[in-house]
């Protein structure tokens, strides 16, 4: 081949570059650890962490359709039977009460910015 | 010739068919939560929530004082010291709250002192079909509720009220309220929403009375219009008693003894 040497060390130094985002993961932060900040003295959430951590949205927009429309205020969990009263601010952010540590952290790593705070009272709120 | 009409035939079936269940399918909503939803325990109910104000106890604005202070605590009500005001329960003058009664010659009691306004709660309420989004709407028990999460603020609702009930959020309402919170358990709402009485829903789910009724000393009576025995029921059929704006037709749910 012509020139082989250049083309076989271009094509190695073109793959790694090509691939670099895979190599830097193993350096970088790992996605599925957001040092979240858990709730003290609680062992278990509302429903399972699996659950919880892909569908926690889809839960609060059922939890305010069920409350404001349904008149089904109160909340029976599979993972531990016990009822939960149906709110964003007395339930969930009773035991999640550091907003910065915990639903925000995990918010900004994903650059998710929801807007519930502008009526609802965040714990640390005035 | 023949042969084609047959294939053609089955296949509009088929498909009409697919089309039909297709359509049955997609009505059948599946609920994300693996738990199951149900009313508060301990929470009140009635077929019919309506209120009875004995209007001759009130004799001035100050005796109104306690019951909209209650409410606006409550419900984290801010006092904008301008027209653009935000209020759930207010006070007006007799000529402007029934203004369909023509009498001239009202006895001077009545007719000077103040009422207390707040939403009707109709049974038929105008701001419920002119709502674009389905905002505000028409809960089983007779309140007529709002969902601040689906309002736009196109105030449609406002000009549909024939009573006034409804404020707009001209402002951000955070920046009247008192530090902390009057209610650090209820929402406060945000600028672009239109906002009123919601009947306390979250205190009688709660097992409590509206909080302007707890203030009330019993000059209020709130509770089951379809209950016979109810304390409404009684003050009803025991007094005289008027509504706003009768000819409407909306049906409020909120009674005056005059
Ligand atoms: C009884 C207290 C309690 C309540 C109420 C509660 N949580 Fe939790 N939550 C926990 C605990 C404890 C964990 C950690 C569970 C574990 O991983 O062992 C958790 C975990 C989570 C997680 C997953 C975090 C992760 O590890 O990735 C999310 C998301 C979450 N909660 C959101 C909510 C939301 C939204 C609500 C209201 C609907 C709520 N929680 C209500 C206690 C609670
Ligand atoms: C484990 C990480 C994590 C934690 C912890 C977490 N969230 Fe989230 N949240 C997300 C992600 C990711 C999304 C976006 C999901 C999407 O867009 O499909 C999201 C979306 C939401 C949304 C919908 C936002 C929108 O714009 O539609 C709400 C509301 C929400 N989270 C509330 C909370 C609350 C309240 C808490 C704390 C109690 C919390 N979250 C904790 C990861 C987290
Ligand atoms: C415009 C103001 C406003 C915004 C923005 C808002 N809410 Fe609400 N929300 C309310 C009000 C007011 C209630 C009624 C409380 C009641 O009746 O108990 C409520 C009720 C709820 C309820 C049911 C009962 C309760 O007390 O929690 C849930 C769940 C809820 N909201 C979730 C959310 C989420 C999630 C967001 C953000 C995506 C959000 N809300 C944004 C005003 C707001």
């Amino acid at each position: 081949m012509y020139n082989a040497k250049g083309v076989i060390i271009g094509i190695i130094v073109f793959v790694i570059i090509f691939a670099s985002p895979f190599w830097l993961s193993w350096i970088g932060t790992d996605y599925t650890k957001t040092g979240v900040v858990l709730p003290q003295g609680e062992k278990q959430c509302v429903e399972d962490t699996e659950f919880m951590r892909a569908n926690h949205m889809r839960l609060l927009d059922e939890w305010r359709d069920q409350a404001l429309r349904e008149e089904n205020r109160a909340y029976v969990s599979h993972l531990s039977g016990k009822t939960f009263v149906i709110s964003l601010q007395n339930t969930c952010m009773k035991c999640h009460n550091n907003y910065a540590s915990f639903c925000e952290k995990c918010h900004v790593a994903n650059s998710v910015y929801p807007y519930c705070w502008t009526c609802h009272i965040l714990p640390e709120g005035k | 010739m023949k042969d084609s009409r047959r294939r053609f035939l089955k296949l509009a079936g088929i498909s009409a068919f697919a089309l039909i269940g297709g359509l049955g399918a997609s009505g059948a909503q599946a609920q994300i939560a693996p738990g199951k939803y149900i009313p508060r325990p301990g929470g009140l109910k009635a077929k019919r929530w309506a209120m009875v104000i004995d209007t001759r106890r009130f004799a001035s604005a100050e005796d109104y004082a306690p019951c909209i202070e209650a409410c606006d605590r409550a419900h984290n009500i801010p006092h904008i010291p301008t027209d653009q005001n935000v209020k759930w329960i207010w006070t007006d003058t007799y000529d402007h709250v029934f203004p369909d009664d023509m009498n001239n010659h009202l006895n001077t009691s009545v007719r000077s002192r103040p009422y207390m306004l707040l939403c009707n709660h109709c049974d038929n309420p105008p701001c419920v079909r002119v709502c674009p989004t389905q905002a505000t709407y028409k809960m089983p028990n007779g309140i007529v509720a709002m969902d601040y999460h689906r309002c736009i603020g196109c105030r449609f609702c406002m000009a549909g009220c024939p009573y006034g009930a409804r404020s707009f959020n001209f402002v951000d309402p955070r920046k009247y309220l008192p530090d902390p919170y009057p209610n650090k358990e209820f929402p406060t709402r945000m600028i672009g929403v239109v906002e009123k009485c919601n009947f306390c829903v979250e205190r009688l789910a709660d097992g409590k009375m509206p909080a302007c009724v707890e203030a009330s000393n019993g000059k209020i009576a709130f509770g089951d219009l379809e209950d016979p025995n109810s304390s409404v029921r009684q003050a009803l059929a025991n007094n005289f008693s008027i509504r706003r704006k009768p000819s409407l037709g909306t049906q409020p749910g909120v009674y005056y003894l005059i």
